[in-house]
């Protein structure tokens, strides 16, 4: 038997609280002192922490299998841990791709014996990646695995065919596609945002259009076939209104955006440091005040953190043929307090709906991003708003050194993540995991 | 100035240096000894990613003139595929204690990422990179312009800008490092750049850019500019639909004999500029390409003149003058 005392802890940004977990559970929740503690519970001090319910990442690369160089399910999932997750879902992308019950269900496997976090994994939604035929999807939901998200992440499923039957077929066991938009003719050799900055630089621009071309075309085919789709990493201003066009003539499409669209700017490319290199790429100022506006006025639904970690090799090399992609599982809730609460767009407890409630509902898990009350499994993180992260890759749990907040001190760390009622994380640090 | 990236971040009175040393070596360049003792016991590295013999051979001239012992390595073909050649071979440059290392990449930023790296310590001198920038060609047509400005006006070219001048820019500006180096370096001089193109050959934003914008070329020269410079198309443009065939290009961005003709006519004193190397019938006819209004080949001489400057002033530190009647 475990019991844990939270005490003085801000539930959500609330008043303060004592929470009582007991063996996995929230037991009980009171103002400070008037629980009923048992003798051996063990008393950990929150005061001035926020306790959020544990943070739910819809996109993640932990590129395992295949790729275990760059990350695996052990690393990926330490750095969820200490970034406050208590549940990520891992896209497809990994070699072998993600495509058949076997590695749905081998990847699954390797997260509950990590013991960090949930691992939940995304379903390819064709065969390879390849945009040409569709994968077992439903061998995958049916798996031990119970794949709901189909994603060809990284990749777009340009082929509007494919892109309908997937959105209907996903419907016999209430799955979700979620899509990668990106044009591919339009983003032939792509390097950054097409714009002023990539006028001056003489680098291959992605126009805004190829993101937004796709999202326009699939919130009308899932309102056509009467389907859920997700948008991946919204990255533009445009793609802002389309989704809130669609979401005002009730298509169920929900909507993802990274912290570092959150954060950062193609300005950042004048340095030609690959670190800023990035799929969708960064946008222009404009575009991310339109997105942090779209989280607070509720367009956009989650914060997904497109964690990807990449080996030295892949990064340290001319801007042109370094790999996309950054870090940010370990950053990510700092980027969200700088980004949106210091701003004061968004209280906490909307940041404890785009990072916890609203992708756990989105995804239909039961176990996760659950209101911090009595019944509730004890996945929580305590946060100290007032603390601060300065980022050295060198010190992170994830084998990515990728970061582009590298050398900065961002707001705000995590003090402790529970996991299913065991602490993780402990005092800022990695403990254990959860045996089972 | 420790390395030469981009005309972007050279001052007037960098630039104006820059030209006032390349006449001074262009001075030496006359002589029958072509030689400066500048720069004995230097190393200069060609370090070519990209394959560009009149580049490469200019900047091997420009060194040796100056005395300087050169290396030429070619990387081609180890590059773009297998990125951590860079790295690599900037450390093998390292150890063969180069002083400065001239790089062409058809990566773009790869001479900045070089110079930021910490991998080396020697100069950079950027020799084209990509789509980016191309320093040493906007500076030699920057003197170029200076020359003809002086012959004209029959005032020495010394210390002299480009102020007042209307130089016309003609062509592929998207996928130009040319183009891009020259509108910063000339109008930081004063000159007045049009830039002319087919829209789709034009970047989606340059609005901050500090020139203007034309689709019409007659329309532009019918202003009898100082200067047209043509850039260098590539016939594979059109297969990506950025223009429906040559011909069409030529009738309408080509500077065909008809439009020499109707320059002569007014008696403008429009010179004709090319980098080299020139599609005549395509971009340039060979009316203008052969014409005396043509500065092509002196554009070749100074590229000497003004490389063997930069090397100088990015090697010898201080010292303002190359001291040419030393030997
Ligand atoms: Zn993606």
């Amino acid at each position: 038997m475990s019991c844990y005392l939270i005490g003085n802890a801000r539930p959500e940004g609330g008043d303060p609280a004592d929470l009582l977990v007991t063996d996995g559970t929230v037991t009980a929740v009171g103002a400070p002192g008037s629980l009923q503690v048992p003798e051996d519970a063990e008393v950990i001090d929150a005061s001035g922490l926020i306790a959020l319910p544990g943070l739910v990442d819809m996109h993640t690369h932990l590129r395992e299998p295949g790729r275990e160089d760059a990350e695996t399910v052990q690393t990926g999932t330490r750095a969820a841990a200490r970034g406050g997750f208590t549940a990520v879902f891992a896209m497809a992308n990994s070699n072998p791709v993600a495509d058949t019950a076997g590695v749905v269900e081998q990847v699954w496997q390797l997260g509950r014996d990590a013991g960090w976090t949930d691992v939940h994994p995304v379903g390819a939604v064709t065969v390879g990646l390849e945009g040409t035929r569709l994968s077992e999807i439903r061998a995958m939901a049916e798996s031990r695995a119970a794949v709901r998200m189909f994603s060809d992440d990284g990749k777009c499923v340009h082929d509007p065919v494919l892109m309908r039957r997937a959105l209907e077929y996903v419907k016999a066991f209430d799955g979700i596609i979620a899509q990668h938009a990106q044009e591919p003719r339009l983003t032939e050799g792509a390097q950054m945002n097409e714009g002023a900055v990539s006028a001056d630089l003489g680098l291959t621009g992605w126009p805004a259009v190829a993101e937004e071309a796709i999202i326009a075309r699939d919130v009308l085919l899932a309102q056509h076939v009467g389907s859920r789709l997700h948008i991946c990493h919204l990255s533009t201003e445009g793609s802002v209104e389309i989704v809130r066009w669609a979401k005002s003539r009730g298509v169920y499409v929900t909507a993802e955006v990274t912290p570092h669209h959150l954060m950062l700017t193609d300005e950042l490319v004048r340095t030609f440091d690959p670190v800023y290199k990035v799929n969708p790429p960064l946008r222009t100022d404009a575009d991310v005040q339109a997105l942090r506006r779209a989280v607070a006025e509720g367009t956009i639904d989650v914060v997904g953190t497109d964690h990807a970690p990449h080996t030295a090799e892949d990064k340290e090399c001319e801007w042109s043929c370094a790999a996309h992609g950054m870090t940010g599982l370990e950053t990510a809730l700092s980027v969200v307090q700088l980004s949106l609460v210091d701003t004061g767009l968004i209280g906490w407890d909307r940041v404890a709906q785009i990072m916890s409630h609203r992708p756990a509902g989105i995804l239909g898990l039961t176990d996760q991003g659950q209101p911090l009350r009595p019944g509730s499994v004890a996945n929580l993180v305590l946060w100290d708003p007032a603390g601060a992260t300065p980022v050295d890759p060198a010190t992170h749990a994830s084998k990515g050194r990728n970061s582009p907040y590298r050398g900065m001190t961002l707001p705000g760390s995590v003090r402790a993540t529970f996991y299913r009622g065991h602490p993780v994380v402990r005092d800022g640090e990695l403990a254990t995991p959860l045996g089972r | 100035m420790k390395h030469l990236l981009s005309t972007s971040e050279l001052s007037h009175a960098d630039a104006v240096q820059i030209l006032d040393t390349a006449d001074q070596m262009a001075a030496v360049s006359s002589r029958a000894v072509k030689k400066l003792p500048a720069l004995r016991g230097r190393t200069v590295v060609n370090l070519f990613f990209e394959d560009s013999t009149r580049t490469r051979i200019s900047f091997e001239t420009a060194a040796k003139r100056l005395s300087a012992d050169v290396i030429n390595f070619s990387a081609k073909g180890s590059s773009v595929s297998k990125g951590e050649s860079l790295k690599d071979t900037a450390q093998t440059l390292m150890a063969m204690s180069a002083d400065a290392v001239v790089i062409r990449h058809p990566s773009s930023g790869a001479p900045q990422q070089l110079a930021d790296s910490g991998w080396i310590d020697a100069a950079v001198v950027n020799a084209g990179d990509g789509k980016h920038a191309h320093p040493t060609q906007a500076l030699l047509d920057a003197m170029t312009l200076r020359r003809v400005r002086s012959r004209a006006t029959g005032v020495a070219s010394t210390g002299m800008d480009l102020e007042g001048m209307h130089v016309v820019i003609v062509g592929d500006v998207l996928h130009s490092r040319v183009a891009r180096s020259n509108v910063w370096l000339l109008t930081t001089l004063g000159a007045r750049v049009t830039l002319v193109a087919p829209p789709t050959l034009v970047p989606v934003a340059t609005d901050n850019w500090p020139c203007e914008v034309s689709y019409d070329l007659d329309a532009v020269l019918s202003e009898a500019p100082d200067a047209v410079m043509m850039l260098r198309l590539q016939r594979e443009r059109m297969n990506a639909a950025f223009f429906p065939s040559e011909a069409e290009y030529t009738r309408g961005w080509g500077l065909t004999a008809q439009r020499v003709q109707r320059l002569e006519a007014v008696g403008a004193p429009t010179v004709f500029m090319h980098p080299g190397p020139m599609n005549r019938g395509l971009e340039i006819s060979s009316e203008a390409a052969d014409s005396p209004r043509s500065t092509v080949l002196e554009q070749v001489a100074n590229g000497v003149s003004v490389r063997m400057a930069v090397l100088f002033l990015l090697l010898s530190g201080d010292e303002s003058s190359p001291n040419p009647s030393e030997n």
